[in-house]
C-alpha cells in the first residue's frame, strides 16, 4: 500500500521556505488536506496555495474527504475562506472549539488589514461573510475524541477514515492529528510544543506507531537555553529601556505569546513596583481574555488548579492602547499586532520609533521572509517601504525565541512518544532540516524526509493483515506450549480460510469440517531387517536404548507387546524365530510424521552399533 | 493507555481466559449502580456509587446547637434485655425518637458497595459514568488494595470531586465527639423497629471519607473524552459516549474484536444543558446492561420545573421563604436559568436568591469552563465568547448571591423574603438543616425538593412536626420506562440485563404495568450481591499475519471464491496485539558444527493436510507414467489393493486413506508417495 503527500505548491516558493502549511495526503484512497495556512509574506495571489493541483475546474468536493486544521495561525489556517468560498469546498473541515472560536476573529482580523487599511479590492480578498460562511462547515472535535469523518451530502460516516487530536500546547487550542485509514496511519503536528510554558501545557501523544509522522521543525536545530534565563533576559531587557526612558514595542499576535508576555510582565510589575504604563493594542484584548477563560481546560495545570480564586488572565497593569499615545512622552511598553511588523498598528508604531535610539523593539517570534520583522532580524537597519521612503533603524532590535515551537530536543523527544515507521520534516528551513533528518535516521533507524515546496513524495506502507483467529486454535497451541517462555518462540500452526473478504485462521481439522473436505490418511510400512544374534526381545531392548540415545526429543516407549513407539512411528519384531542372526522389523508411520519414519529408516538400515548395551 | 511486556497476564487473557463473562453486583439500587464485569480475565467495576440513603437513619448535624433536636426523648427496645444495662444505658444515648420514628443520633454514615462478592484489589478497571456515580470512589482505592485504571471524564472527575469535598466539609465542620457503634451489633440491631432497619445492612455502613483519601483517589483517574478509545491489556476497547444526563456523564461501550457490552446508566434524550446521548455507537451489542432510570417516573421534568415557580411565587407573595435542597451541580444550572426567566417575567427580579454551599463557587466556575461538554446551543455561546450559563452573569449583577456557609458575610446579607439554594439535599447535615430549624415552624415558608434521588418525607423525618410547607417537585431529566423500551428495541442487543426491580411496577404504583422494562429474550435481572454468568460466548481472537508469512502462504481453491492455506508461524504479543509473523530460516549446520535438532524442531511446518479420495484409474496411470508398471489392481469391499509384484510391496486404497507397504525400499517407497500425493487434494 502506498501512501501519496502532496505539498501545496505556492507559485514562487523558494525551496523549503517557511511560512504557510497546506499538505495534501493521500492515504488508502483517502485525500486529506492538513492546514490551510497563507503566505505572510506576500500581498498578491502568491499568498495562497495553487489549488489548480488539485483540480484545474470546478469545486475540490471531489478531490477532498476532509481538511484539518490545527491551530488557529494564518499561516495554518489562513487560506481556509478562499479556499472553500472562492475555489469551492462544502466537506468537512476538522478544528478543535478553541480554534473554531478563534479562528474566524483573526481571518477578520486580518482580512481588514488587507482590504480596508491597504484598499485591496474586494474581488481578490474574501469578504467578512465568506468568513462566515467557511466556519458553518467546521466541525469541532475534543481531545482524543475517535471521530468518523462524515461524508459530505450522505447522512452517513466514514467508517474507514477516522481522526484523533492530541494536544499540542503552541497556542490555544492547537492540535497535533492523527489520521487512520485502515491500517495506514499518519500523525500531523502543526505546531507544538514539547515544554510547559506559563499558560500552557506541553504536547502529548501516545504510543500510536503511525506510519508517517509529519512534524514541523521550525526550531530544527536550536536547543534552547532553560525558559527561565530567557525569560530573565527579557524582563532585563525590558526594565533597563524602561529605566533610560526609552519605548519597548513587542509585536504580537492577539491571542497566544501576547498572553504569556502579559502574564510574566504584570508579575514583574508587580514585583518591582514599576509605573512606567503597559499597553496592549487593539480591541481583541479583552476577547482573547475572555477566551482564555472560557476554555481554561486548554491552559497548563497550574492555571486550571487555581482559576476559581484568581484568573490569570484578568490584567491590573496592562491596559488598552489608544494611537495617540504613539506620540506620548516617557518610557512604555506597548504590546502591538501583527507579530510579524508587516502591516498595521505594530507596524505603524515601529516606524515611529524606529529612529530613536533609546527605543527598543523585541520580536518575540519567528519572521516570515519578506516581512519587516524578518528584514530587521537580519541586520537590516535601511528599510524601503512601498511609497520608496526609506526609514532608519536606530532603535534596538532583540530577538526573544518565546515562540513555543518544539525544538530539536523536544522534536526527538515527540518521535520517542509515538514511534513512527517513517519521518517528514516541514516548515522548517533547508539547511536545518537536513541536519535534523539525518540525526533522526541515525538515532532511529527510520527513514526521514523533508520535501520542498510542491513536491510529491510516496511513502510505501506494509501493513500486517488482521485475521481472526480461532480462541480454540490459540488455546490447544497455548496448551501444548505451556506459558510464555521469552526464550521459546511459541509456533502457531493452523488452517487459513479465506472466503469473500473474511480471513478466519482455525486448526487444520476444522477447516476440513467447516469445508466440508475429508481427510485422507496416509500411512506407510516398511520392512528393514538387522543383523543381531541374540533373542528378539534383547535385540529390542537394544534398538529402543539406541534410539533413545540418539532421538534426544522424540518420546520413545517400549510398549509391553513388545513394539517400540517413537512419536507416532511404531516399530514391531516381525515374526522370526528366536535364533536367528537377522530380524525383520516393521517400521509403520503415517504421512504426518514422514521426516521422522524416512530418519528411522535410514538410521535402521545402518544397523545397530556395536557397543549399544542392553 | 497500558504498554507492557508480554506477561503472565496477558498471556491468561489470550489464552486461558474463560469464554463467558461473569457480571457481579455490588449494589442492588438501580440509580446508585455498582457492578463488575469480568470478561475475558479483565475486570471492569462499573461505576462506584455511595448509598446515601443510609443517612436517612440518622439525626441530622445542626450548624449550630439546636435545642429541639438535643431535648429528643430516648428510645429503648420494648423487648430490651433489662438485665444488660450497660447496654440500654448505651443505647439510650444512641437512639432517639422523634415524631414516632427512631433515629441513631450520631454523624450520618454511608453504605459502601458489596465488598465480600469479589476481591476488590483485583478490579483493573473503574468505569466512572457521572459525578453522581464516583462517590464511593475512595472507599474502593484507597482501602482494598485496589491498583488499577480509573477511566472518567474531566467534569464528572471535577464535579465528582466537589460532591465529595462537600461531604467532607459538611460532616466535618461539626465534629461530633460521640459515635454510636451500639445499635449496629446484630443481637441489638434485630430488635430494632423494621421503620430503621429495613433495607440497612450495618456491615456496609461507613464514616465519611477525609480530604486526603479524596485527593489521593482522583489522582489515579485517567481523564477521558466523549468517542475516545480506551485499550485496557490489548484485551478489551473501551468507549465513553456521552449519555447526555449531566455535565460529562457518559455510557460505556466494551468491546473486544468479537463480542460488545453495553452499560447505559443514568442517560437522557430531553434537550437540557448537557451534550445529547450517543446511541449510534450502542447498536447491536451482544449485553446490554441497562440502570439509572428516571426516579419520578410519573413526574414529567418541564411540568415539575412550572410547579416549582409556581409554589415558589405563592410563597414569596404570601411574605414566606423558599428552602431548596440541592447539590451544587447538576440540576440547579437548569433551576438559576428557569428561575431568571421567571423572577423576570412575575417582576420578582428583587427577590434574592441565595447560593450556599462550600462547593458553590467553584461548582459555577467549572460549569462554565466545560463548553465542549454541553449541548450546541451552549457551545456556540464560547464561540461569541460568552459564559454557556447565565448563572455567571446572575452572580456579576449579584442577583445570584453565592456563599461558602452560612457562617461568615452571610448574616450581613442575608434578606427575607427570599430563595435558598443549599446542601445537602438528604437535610441530615450542610446548611439546609439550619434553615430548616429556623424556617420549620413558619407556615409561611415552603421547603421545594427537586433532586429526585431524595424520598423527600424521609428526609423530612426527623424535622417533623413540621409547620412550613413541604412540596415534591422531583426535576428527573432521565430515561422514562417507555424511553428505556424504544431505546432497548432501537438498539436490538442480543440480550438485557437490569435491576430486579425494572420488570415490576414500583411497589407504590402496582397498576402502572406500563412502569416497567420488556426485553426479547427476557432480560436477565440482577440484585446486591448476586454473580451473574451473561450469555457471551468467546469464538474468535483478531491477530495479524505479517505481509512477508502473507505472501508465502500457498492458497488453495476449494470452490469459488473459497481457498485455504495451511499457516505456521512464530505468534509474538508485540504492542498488545498478536502478530504471526514467519518462522525464522533454519540455520545450516556448519560442519563440526553439532546440529541442535531441538532449537529448529518446532519451527518446522507440519505436511501438508491431504483431503479427498484417490481415483485408482489416474493412479495407476500415473505409475506406469513413472515407470512403475508392474501393476495388478484387486477389488476389496472398502476399495482396491493394489499389487506391485516385482518389488513385494501393496499398496491398500480406501475412501478415506491409502496404505503403502514396502519391503524397505526407500527410493521406491518415497516415488510412490509423491505420485499418491499428486492424485490427492492438499492444504
Amino acid at each position: 500500500m502506498i501512501l501519496f503527500l502532496l505539498f501545496m505548491w505556492w507559485p514562487t516558493g523558494a525551496g523549503q521556505d517557511v511560512g504557510r502549511s497546506c499538505i495534501l495526503v493521500s492515504i488508502g484512497g483517502k485525500n486529506i488536506m492538513l492546514d490551510c495556512g497563507m503566505h505572510m509574506g506576500y500581498n498578491d495571489e502568491r499568498r495562497f496555495p495553487d489549488f489548480t493541483y488539485i483540480t484545474q475546474s470546478g469545486t475540490l468536493n471531489d478531490h477532498l474527504d476532509c481538511v484539518i486544521i490545527s491551530h488557529f495561525h494564518l499561516d495554518h489556517c489562513g487560506c481556509l475562506p478562499y479556499m472553500t468560498e472562492m475555489v469551492g469546498y462544502d466537506g468537512p473541515i476538522y478544528m478543535t472549539h478553541p480554534t473554531k472560536a478563534i479562528c474566524p476573529i483573526l481571518l477578520e482580523d486580518y482580512r481588514k488589514i488587507t482590504v480596508d487599511r491597504k484598499g485591496e479590492s474586494q474581488a481578490t480578498f474574501f469578504t467578512s461573510q465568506m468568513i462566515k460562511d467557511c466556519m458553518k462547515k467546521v466541525v469541532p472535535v475534543n481531545l482524543h475524541q475517535t471521530v468518523q469523518v462524515v461524508i459530505l451530502n450522505i447522512p452517513q460516516v466514514d467508517d474507514e477514515l477516522e481522526i484523533k487530536a492530541y494536544y499540542a500546547g503552541h497556542v490555544l487550542g492547537a492540535a497535533m492529528f492523527l489520521i487512520k485509514v485502515g491500517s495506514e496511519s499518519v500523525v500531523y503536528t502543526g505546531d507544538y510544543n514539547m515544554t510547559p510554558d506559563r499558560h500552557l501545557g506541553a504536547a502529548w501523544i501516545d504510543k500510536c506507531r503511525p506510519d508517517l509522522l509529519i512534524t514541523e521543525s521550525t526550531y530544527a536545530t536550536t536547543i534552547r537555553d532553560s525558559k527561565r534565563c530567557r525569560e530573565r533576559d527579557f524582563l532585563k531587557k525590558v526594565h533597563e529601556t524602561i529605566e533610560k526612558g526609552g519605548k519597548v514595542l513587542i509585536p504580537v499576535f492577539a491571542l497566544g505569546r501576547a498572553q504569556e508576555l502579559c502574564i510574566l510582565l504584570e508579575t514583574f510589575w508587580e514585583r518591582m513596583n514599576i509605573k512606567a504604563p503597559i499597553y496592549f493594542s487593539t480591541g481583541l484584548t479583552e476577547k482573547a481574555n475572555n477566551y482564555y477563560r472560557l476554555f481554561i481546560t486548554w491552559t497548563n495545570q497550574k492555571i486550571r488548579k487555581t482559576f476559581v480564586k484568581r484568573n490569570m488572565f484578568e490584567f491590573k497593569h496592562i491596559k488598552a492602547f489608544d494611537r495617540s499615545y504613539i506620540d506620548n512622552p516617557g518610557p512604555m511598553v506597548v504590546f502591538a499586532t501583527p507579530g510579524m511588523l508587516h502591516a498595521g498598528l505594530s507596524l505603524q508604531v515601529f516606524k515611529k520609533w524606529a529612529p530613536d535610539s533609546k527605543n527598543m523593539v523585541i520580536m518575540p517570534g519567528y519572521c516570515v521572509a519578506g516581512t519587516v520583522g524578518h528584514k530587521i532580524l537580519n541586520g537590516i537597519r535601511k528599510i524601503e517601504f512601498e511609497n520608496k521612503k526609506v526609514l532608519e533603524v536606530r532603535m534596538a532590535v532583540e530577538y526573544m525565541s518565546f515562540s513555543a515551537h518544539a525544538d530539536a530536543q523536544g522534536i526527538m523527544q515527540l518521535i520517542r512518544y509515538c514511534e513512527p515507521r517513517n519521518v517528514m520534516l516541514v516548515h522548517g528551513e533547508g539547511q536545518k532540516m537536513d541536519f535534523l533528518s539525518k540525526k533522526i535516521t541515525q538515532e532511529f533507524g527510520v527513514q526521514c524526509f523533508f520535501p520542498a515546496n510542491g513536491e510529491t513524495v510516496t511513502i510505501e506502507t506494509n501493513p500486517n493483515i488482521p485475521v481472526d483467529a480461532s480462541l480454540n486454535l490459540l488455546k490447544r497451541e497455548a496448551s501444548l506450549t505451556g506459558p510464555p517462555d521469552p526464550k521459546r518462540p511459541r509456533v502457531l500452526h493452523g488452517a487459513l480460510i479465506m472466503k469473500e473478504n473474511s480471513l478466519r485462521l482455525v486448526s487444520p481439522s476444522q477447516a476440513m469440517r467447516e469445508l466440508g473436505l475429508k481427510e485422507h490418511e496416509i500411512r506407510f510400512t516398511s520392512t528393514v531387517t538387522i543383523h543381531d544374534p541374540q533373542p528378539s526381545q534383547g535385540t529390542v531392548e537394544r534398538l529402543c536404548t539406541h534410539l533413545k540415545g540418539t532421538l534426544k526429543d522424540h518420546s520413545i516407549q517400549h510398549m509391553p507387546d513388545g513394539s517400540i513407539m517413537i512419536d507416532s512411528v511404531l516399530i514391531k519384531v516381525s515374526g522370526s524365530s528366536e535364533e536367528e542372526e537377522t530380524k525383520d522389523f516393521l517400521v509403520s508411520w503415517p504421512y504426518e510424521d514422514e521426516d521422522l519414519g524416512s530418519q528411522l529408516m535410514t538410521l535402521l538400515r545402518k544397523g545397530l552399533p556395536r557397543t549399544v548395551e542392553a | 493507555m497500558y504498554y507492557f511486556k508480554f506477561s503472565q497476564k496477558m498471556f491468561r487473557m489470550l489464552f486461558q481466559s474463560p469464554a463467558t463473562m461473569k457480571l457481579y453486583c455490588l449494589s442492588g439500587h438501580p440509580n446508585l449502580p455498582c457492578l463488575v464485569l469480568k470478561f475475558k480475565s479483565v475486570t471492569v467495576m462499573l461505576d462506584c456509587s455511595l448509598d446515601l440513603t443510609t443517612t436517612f437513619s440518622f439525626l441530622p448535624l445542626p450548624l449550630v446547637h439546636s435545642a429541639r433536636l438535643a431535648k429528643l426523648p430516648s428510645w429503648v427496645p420494648k423487648d430490651a434485655d433489662a438485665s444488660d444495662q450497660d447496654t440500654l444505658k448505651t443505647l439510650k444515648k444512641e437512639l432517639k425518637e422523634c415524631a414516632g420514628r427512631v433515629f441513631v443520633d450520631s454523624p450520618p454514615e454511608v453504605g459502601i458497595p458489596e465488598g465480600g462478592l469479589l476481591d476488590l484489589s483485583t478490579v483493573d478497571v473503574i468505569l466512572v459514568s457521572s459525578f453522581q456515580c464516583i462517590l464511593a470512589l475512595p472507599y474502593i482505592t484507597e482501602y482494598t488494595g485496589f491498583n488499577g485504571m480509573i477511566y472518567a471524564t474531566e467534569p464528572t472527575a471535577q464535579m465528582g470531586r466537589q460532591l465529595m469535598e462537600e461531604l467532607v466539609h459538611y460532616t466535618e465542620r461539626v465534629p461530633k465527639t460521640r459515635t454510636a457503634s451500639k445499635w449496629k451489633e446484630p443481637a441489638v440491631f434485630k430488635t430494632l423497629p423494621a421503620q430503621l432497619r429495613d433495607g440497612l445492612n450495618p456491615a456496609a455502613l461507613r464514616d465519611c471519607y477525609g480530604l486526603h483519601d479524596i485527593n489521593s483517589a482522583l489522582s489515579k483517574v485517567q481523564l477521558v473524552g466523549y468517542a475516545q478509545k480506551l485499550d485496557v491489556f490489548g484485551a478489551l476497547q473501551i468507549m465513553p459516549l456521552s449519555s447526555g444526563y449531566c455535565i460529562g456523564s457518559c455510557n460505556w461501550l466494551i468491546q473486544s474484536h468479537y463480542e460488545k457490552i453495553s452499560y447505559i446508566s443514568s442517560s437522557s434524550v430531553l434537550t437540557t444543558h448537557p451534550q445529547p446521548m450517543d446511541q449510534g455507537p450502542l447498536q447491536n451489542t451482544d449485553v446490554l446492561i441497562l440502570a439509572g432510570l428516571t426516579q419520578s417516573p410519573t413526574a414529567n421534568p418541564d411540568s415539575m420545573l412550572s410547579e416549582f415557580c409556581s409554589h415558589l411565587a405563592v410563597t414569596i407573595k404570601n411574605g414566606g421563604s423558599v428552602l431548596v435542597p440541592c447539590y451544587p451541580s447538576g440540576v440547579v444550572y437548569d433551576l438559576f436559568e428557569c428561575l431568571a426567566v421567571f423572577l423576570d417575567s412575575s417582576g420578582l427580579m428583587q427577590l434574592p436568591v441565595y447560593f450556599v454551599s462550600p462547593m458553590a463557587d467553584s461548582s459555577l466556575a467549572y460549569s462554565n469552563i466545560f463548553a465542549e461538554w454541553l449541548c450546541q446551543s451552549k457551545q456556540s455561546k464560547v464561540y461569541l465568547p460568552e459564559a454557556p450559563f447565565v448563572h455567571e452573569e446572575l452572580k456579576t449583577i449579584s442577583r445570584l448571591k453565592v456563599f461558602p456557609s452560612v457562617h461568615g458575610d452571610f448574616s450581613s446579607e442575608f434578606k427575607t423574603p427570599c430563595v435558598v439554594f443549599a446542601g445537602h439535599p438528604s437535610l441530615r447535615f450542610g446548611d439546609g438543616v439550619h434553615f430548616m430549624e429556623m424556617w420549620g415552624q413558619s407556615k409561611a415558608n415552603t421547603v421545594i425538593f427537586v433532586e429526585p434521588d431524595i424520598p423527600y418525607l424521609e428526609a423530612l423525618a426527623p424535622f417533623q412536626p413540621l409547620a412550613m410547607k413541604a412540596v415534591n417537585c422531583p426535576i428527573d431529566t432521565r430515561l422514562s420506562f417507555q424511553q428505556a423500551n424504544k431505546i432497548i428495541s432501537d438498539l436490538k442487543p442480543l440480550h438485557v440485563v437490569l435491576p430486579e426491580n425494572y420488570i415490576t411496577p414500583p411497589p407504590s404504583l402496582p397498576q402502572r404495568s406500563d412502569l416497567v422494562l420488556e426485553a426479547d429474550p427476557p432480560p436477565t435481572t440482577y440484585q446486591r450481591g448476586e454473580v451473574l454468568s451473561l450469555p457471551i460466548k468467546r469464538m474468535y481472537e483478531k491477530i495479524e499475519i505479517t505481509p512477508e508469512l502473507a505472501s508465502a502462504l500457498v492458497p488453495s481453491e476449494i470452490r469459488q471464491g473459497v481457498a485455504v492455506a495451511s499457516v505456521t508461524g512464530i505468534l509474538e504479543a508485540k504492542d498488545n496485539n498478536y502478530v504471526l509473523q514467519s518462522v525464522p530460516k533454519q540455520p545450516t549446520a556448519g560442519p563440526g558444527q553439532k546440529r541442535k535438532r531441538e532449537d529448529n524442531a518446532d519451527f518446522a511446518p507440519p505436511k501438508p493436510h491431504v483431503w479427498g479420495a484417490v481415483q485408482v484409474e489416474q493412479f495407476v496411470q500415473d505409475l506406469e507414467k513413472n515407470g512403475v508398471t508392474d501393476v495388478k489392481v484387486e477389488d476389496t469391499p472398502s476399495g482396491h489393493i493394489i499389487h506391485l509384484q516385482s518389488e513385494d510391496t501393496l499398496i491398500q486404497i480406501e475412501d478415506g486413506s491409502t496404505h503403502i507397504f514396502c519391503e524397505g525400499n526407500e527410493e521406491l517407497r518415497i516415488k510412490l508417495r509423491n505420485i499418491l500425493l499428486k492424485c490427492l487434494s492438499k492444504f
